[in-house]
Parts: structure tokens; sequence; C-alpha cells
């Protein structure tokens, strides 16, 4: 300020008084909205959190499951009492086998198999499935009758949730689904290191089943899986080459115009709606079987189709004009141009627009249901006609469910599918990183 | 890339050529209710299991009406085998069958449900009638002679034994099939009781129009409609430890450590004092087997036979484990013999 007032001359003085800009007022401004946008975030973290640790603390116990050691004696009295296997195959697919484990059972217990009343409430410590098991165990190998063998088998879903802590132990015993037996008998078996918590590998590979148990995703995912493959293969071809035609050779005109407002609008027409297509076309016009992963992946195709060609059509876009003209300049013909030069170029975009709409398609339940895929299906698929489901629809199913158990599976099950999503939007993060090239 | 594409094309063609070979089902196909899920899917899974020549029967889950609705699509491989139901089907639904060509029909009755209603187990005890339902739930109810917009807002408003709780009573949705059994059951019943039927048949109203009025439901937020299924009901009543809910007898046993169950006329809900007639509120559960299917399909009338073994459905079986209330002997019994009878509906 002195300078100005002893050199009066000087440029400096010659500006006039500062106008009143507004500055202060513009960076309040400025503040006022990265402070919204700040807000705005951690909104969305918070909710992203709170469904991540619902999910998570819900669905971890999911991965283990309660297994019980028993040294099970394959009785042959028991297995094969008239002596018949080797004339007849069906003596070993058809045995007692639950009794089996139920007589280890007791005699680790200590309990006489006399005590009728206390042999019911032993048969419930341990799964049904141990009928399954010890059946794979003799057919495979039948010249383990007669010996003893040491086999961890499933504890029944009650006994999990319990030993767990998902049952609360302190009401009434009438009032739950375990005996304070049951209770003391679980107790003794862990404290000696019989029972114990293992890997639960059954979640990816058992079907669906009515006992908590024994049901896993492996059904589910073999029918994503289909309708993933079947997906690619169908939309992206048929995407890929409708948007280069739309794009590359098509002339605007009405026609295009309206071609283009109606696969805008498909985007975001709800996928009931296809659901309702698919019953209409394949099943009663094309006679296609019911519950089969072809249908859920035709339906789910002609519901990713117009995300493909929205995204492919805006990476063709993304290729500058300069590259075709060159390329039509050095003498290439419009098919040269379009192969060589303009789809290598727009690959990245493609691939990730091809990636989030498959990522769309695997979360879809909704037009599952009106085909028959929303159900109980045991078996596993060998081919896509076979009946099968759907990881978001076993997930739905499984929400259902009345038994306890079925909770932390719900929970499970979500954990798988958001790793699988994860996966899916990691590799398309990846492609667009590794091949985006920027003008 | 043009390799990429040929590739993804012949794929595509190969996948596309493989559903005209599509080969014969050689699985049970069954639809329907959600209520009926559960013991089919046990049926299903033990039938698998005790038949290592057939395949597990698939059961879908969607509702008794959707089920009944591809059930009545028309003969063939592609339309399901079964429809499972928790209500009869109705003379419209078996007409449109009848003209779809499913002219044969079998009604199979499995057992009984029985229907309970259950608050948060720290909650004191709860005997209710159908009265008290009405005059807490229904949207008019009679004061002092007069048809008037239901005005309690507390349940010892209704009835002074009740706690002095909120009304907050979460109800099944119109969809369900539930609804119509609470409508029937109680809303009916206790409209009859506490007279309003009476003052709503003063009004003028033809005898449709006064049945649809008794069981209409109030619409100010206290009695709340769930279109899931129990489980939804479950959270709502954890969130809300004044709500009372309405529950299958099966899932309330299932989680009978956090909820408690009301009596209602004095009753607690059983599988026994449901068999026994003595608790009102329960309904028969179904399955519908079409005729034109038995002997083509494998497995087909092998599922039926098992599901109606006592085995399954008798007194002393996993059915009843589950929740189901057997029916007693002489009607299984009929059941088996006019499944094999190959009698139809008419």
């Amino acid at each position: 300020m002195t300078d100005i007032a002893l050199n009066p001359a000087a440029p400096a003085s010659a500006r006039p008084a500062r106008r009143d800009i507004g500055l202060k007022r513009r960076y309040a401004a400025e503040r006022r909205f990265k402070l919204y946008g700040i807000t705005a975030i951690a909104i969305g973290l918070f909710f992203l959190v709170a469904l991540m640790y619902s999910v998570f603390s819900n669905g971890y116990t999911a991965f283990w499951q309660t297994e019980v050691n028993l040294a099970i004696n394959l009785d042959p009295k028991i297995i094969d009492p008239d002596n018949k296997r080797a004339t007849d195959p069906n003596v070993l697919l058809t045995a007692n086998y639950p009794i089996l484990a139920r007589n280890a059972l007791a005699e680790k217990l200590g309990v006489p198999t006399t005590n009728k009343p206390a042999m019911r409430e032993l048969g419930k410590l341990f799964s049904e499935g141990v009928r399954g098991q010890l059946r794979e165990l003799v057919v495979a190998n039948p010249s383990l009758i007669g010996t003893t063998q040491s086999v961890w088998v499933l504890t029944g879903a009650d006994i999990d949730s319990a030993f767990k802590g998902q049952i609360d132990l302190t009401v009434d015993q009438t009032r739950r689904k375990v005996s304070d037996q049951q209770v003391e008998w679980m107790n003794k078996l862990k404290g000696e290191g019989a029972m114990s918590q293992r890997f639960n590998t059954g979640l990816f590979t058992y079907g669906a089943s009515s006992r908590p148990e024994t049901s896993g995703l492996g059904v589910a995912l073999i029918g994503s899986l289909y309708m993933m493959l079947i997906v690619l293969c169908l939309s992206l071809p048929i995407g890929v080459a409708a948007s280069i035609y739309l794009e590359e050779y098509a002339k605007k005109s009405r026609l295009t115009d309206i071609i283009e407002v109606n696969i805008n609008n498909l985007a975001a027409v709800p996928s009931i709606v296809f659901g309702l297509l698919g019953l209409a076309v394949f099943i009663n016009f094309f006679h296609m079987p019911r519950s089969a992963s072809l249908v859920g992946g035709m339906v789910l195709t002609l519901m990713t189709l117009p995300t493909i060609i929205i995204a492919t059509r805006a990476a063709l876009r993304a290729v500058p004009p300069s590259i075709r003209a060159a390329a039509l300049g050095v003498g290439a013909s419009k098919t040269q141009m379009v192969f060589h030069h303009v789809l290598p170029l727009a690959a990245p975009g493609i691939l990730t627009g091809t990636i989030i709409g498959l990522a769309h398609a695997l979360g879809e339940t909704a037009p599952l249901l009106l085909i028959g895929m929303v159900a109980f299906v045991a078996n596993a698929p060998v081919t896509p006609l076979d009946p099968s489901t759907a990881l978001p629809v076993q997930i739905y199913m499984w929400a259902n469910e009345a038994e306890r158990a079925f909770v932390e599976r719900t929970s499970g099950a979500i954990i798988v599918l958001l790793i699988f999503l994860a996966v899916m939007n990691i590799t398309a993060i990846i492609l667009r990183r590794r091949f985006e090239r920027r003008w | 890339m043009n390799k990429l594409l040929t590739t993804a094309a012949v794929l595509s063609i190969a996948v596309g050529a493989s559903t005209v070979a599509a080969s014969a089902r050689d699985q049970v196909q069954v639809s329907g209710s959600s209520t009926v899920l559960p013991y089919a899917k046990i049926v299903a899974e033990t039938f698998g299991e005790t038949y290592p020549n057939f395949k597990t029967p698939v059961v879908e889950s969607g509702g008794s009406g959707a089920g009944i609705k591809e059930f009545c699509k028309g003969v063939g491989e592609d339309t399901v085998d079964i429809a499972n139901s928790s209500r009869p089907i109705k003379e419209s639904e078996l007409k449109s069958c009848a003209d779809a060509g499913v002219k044969d029909v079998q009604e199979i009755r499995i057992g009984y449900d029985g229907i309970v209603f259950a608050t948060d187990v720290k909650g004191p005890d709860w005997a209710l009638a159908p009265k008290d339902i009405y005059t807490a739930l229904a949207a008019q109810i009679v004061v002092d002679g007069k048809l008037v917009a239901n005005p309690n807002s507390k349940w010892n408003q209704v009835n002074p034994a009740l706690p002095d709780w909120d009304i907050a009573a979460y109800i099944p949705g119109e969809k369900h099939g539930t609804r119509e059994v609470f409508e029937e059951k109680l809303m009916t019943s206790g409209c009859k009781t506490t007279g309003a039927a009476d003052a709503i048949k003063k009004l003028g109203l033809d005898e449709k129009a006064a049945a649809a009025a008794c069981v209409k439901i109030r619409k100010d937020g206290k009695a709340i409609d769930i279109d899931g299924d129990y489980p939804e009901t479950l959270a709502r009543i954890d969130a809300n430890k004044t709500g009372v809910g309405v529950f299958g007898l099966a899932f309330y046993e299932n989680n009978a450590d956090k909820l408690k169950v009301a009596t209602v006329e004095g009753v607690v809900p059983s599988t026994e004092t449901i068999s026994s007639g003595k608790y009102p509120v329960s309904r028969p559960l179904f399955f519908y087997v079409k005729k034109a299917h038995l002997g083509v399909i494998p497995g087909l009338k092998e599922y039926v036979d098992f599901f109606l073994n006592d085995q399954m459905i008798g007194p002393d079986s996993p059915l009843v484990e589950y929740g189901l209330v057997a029916a007693p002997d002489a009607e299984r019994k009929a059941q088996r013999d006019a499944f094999s009878a190959g009698t139809t509906m008419k």
C-alpha cells in the first residue's frame, strides 16, 4: 500500500478500485458443494458398509459346517443281512446306513442301543445325508464291508446352528429344536474334539435339499455358468453385428432413428417382461423344456442385448474419424476398414460393456420365475437342457425357508454371488486399463 | 477379432441346434404353492434317494394361482405334471383346464396346515377369539348398534384381557392362499358374532357385497399386508416387539425360540388340536395330477404313490415332523383308493 502512496505515477495505481466479484461468496459456494459431494459419498459408503457388514456377519459361518468324527463299523450283518450282495447289486444301494452311524455314535457316547427314546434323540445329532455318504463309500469299495472306518459325518442342521451359537439355548427346551440332552452330548463330543467345524465344501457341490446341512449351490453354480456362456455366445455376436451395421453402414433415416429409440427403450424395460416373452415364445411356441438353463440363457440374452448394443455403438463412435479416413485413403474397403482398424480399437469398450451386461444378467431372478427356474432342483444338470436354477434364485429360495440354518446359507450364497460379480467387474476394469487408447 | 466372431457364431448355432434334439423329459415337473413347497421338497428328495432309477422331481415355487395356470396350459411334455395348491381348485380354473385339453384332473388332499398368531417370545400370553381379530382389524365395526369406521387403536380397547399394545398386525397379503383362510375362518366368523354382519345387511347390500364388506381389512396402517413369505413377517416382529404376526404352524415350530404363539378360542395350536378339529384356523393342502401324464412321464405314478404313502404323510412321518397336520386314517386311505381307482374331478 505504501508503494502506491510513494509512486502515484506507477501503473499499479492506475488500476481502479477492485470490483466486488463475489469472490468470498463463490469460494463459499464451492466449499458448500464439496461438502454436499462428501455427504453424498458418505451416505453411499454408509449403506455399502451396512450391507457388507450384515451379509458378511451373517454369512461367514456358512462356509464352515459342524461335523462329527465317527468310527463306523461297516457291519455286514446290517448292510447285507442275507449275504446276497454278490448277486443283487441293489442290496448295497438300499441298505440301512444311518443305523450304522447311529450305533457308532451310541457307542462313543456310551448310550445303550436298547434305549429307544435316547436313540431317537441321538439319530438327530447327525444328518440323514450320512445315508448317501456311506453308500458312496461302500459302493465304490465293497471290500470295506466288515472293517471299521473313521468318517467325518455332517451333524443335523439344528445341532449345527446350536454349535455355532445361533439358537438361544437359555429358553426352555420345549421352545427350541435341540433338547438339553442333545446339547449335553454336543458339548461332550466337542470336549473330546470329535465334533468340530470343518470347511463346508458341500456348499459348492450339493444341489437343493430340504435339509439345510446337505443343501448347496452346486446346481445353481452350473446353471448360472451355462446361462452366462449362452448369453455370451448369443448376445456378443448379435449385439456387435447390429451395432456395426447401425453405426458404420446404415444410412441415417427415419427407420434407423426408430430402431435407436426402441433399443434405448428396451434397455429400460422391466426384466419380468422378458420372462413373459420367454414363456410365450420359447416354451409355449417352440416347446423348449421348462426350467432349462438354455431357455434362461436365451431370455437373459434378450435382456442384455440392448445394453451391449448401446455400449458397442458408443465404443465405435469413440474411434476417431481420422482412423477411418486414413484406412479408406490407403485403399482399404469399408469392411476392411471396420474389421482391421475400427473394431480392434473399439474392442476394449465392447468387452467392458459385455461384461457389465453379463454381470447384470447374472443377478436377475424375475425373468427366470416365469420359465420355471425358481424351483427345487436336486440333480446336477449335465446339459443346458436339464432343469437347473441360478445363484440369485437360490438366494431367494433360501431366504424364504423356515429353518434357522438357512439364514446363514442365504448370506453365504450372497457372498458367493458378490465375489462372482466383483471378479467380473474387475476383469472389465483390467481390460479397459490394458487396452484402452486415448486420442 | 475375425476368428473370434466366427467361433462365437459357430458356438451359438451349435447351442441352437441342440434344442432341436431335445430329448424326452425324464423327471416329474411340479409347480404351485409356496406353502406346499417345503412338503413337496421333502417328498421329492426322499423319492430321489429311494428310487435311484428315477430322477428327483423338480418342484417350482410361484404360488397356487400361477401354478394352476401353468398346469392348465395343456397336455404334453413341456407342461407341468402336478400343481400344488394351498386351496381347492376353482370352477373357473377347472374350466380353463378343460378348454386347454386337460380334461382329467385328479385331486389329492395331503393333509392340513394350521395358521397361528404369534408375538415376540418375551411378550405376555395372548388369548384371541375371532371377534377380537375382527374388532381390531376390520375396516368397519359396530359401535352402539351403528356401523362406524374402526376407532380402536390399542388391543385392550378390543378386549380388556389383551395387553396395552398399539394395534400392529402383520397379515398375509392378498395374493397369498393363507389370506383366504384368514378371511374365511376369522373375519367372517368375527363379523357374525359381533353383529356387524347384520348391520351390513341392513345397508341393503346383496349377499356377495355383504360378504366382501365383512372381510374388508382396515387401511389406516394398523393391519399391514405382508406380500413376502413368513421370514418377512418374522423380521417385522423382530423390529416391532409389540407386533402380532400370522404364521404357518410349521414356520412357528421352527422358530419357537423367537416367537410366542397365541391361543384362539382357548386352544393352543398344535398338530393334535388341528387334526382333531379343536383349533379353528386350519386348511387342507392339495395337489392336482394330470391323468394323461400318468404312465407317460417316468416316475409320476410312483411319485404320487410315494407321496400318499403313510411313510410320508402318516402320523409319524417326516412331513408331520416338519409341521404338516396328518389327515385322519380313513381320509388318507380314501385318497389312496381314489388315486389308484383313477377318480377324476368333474
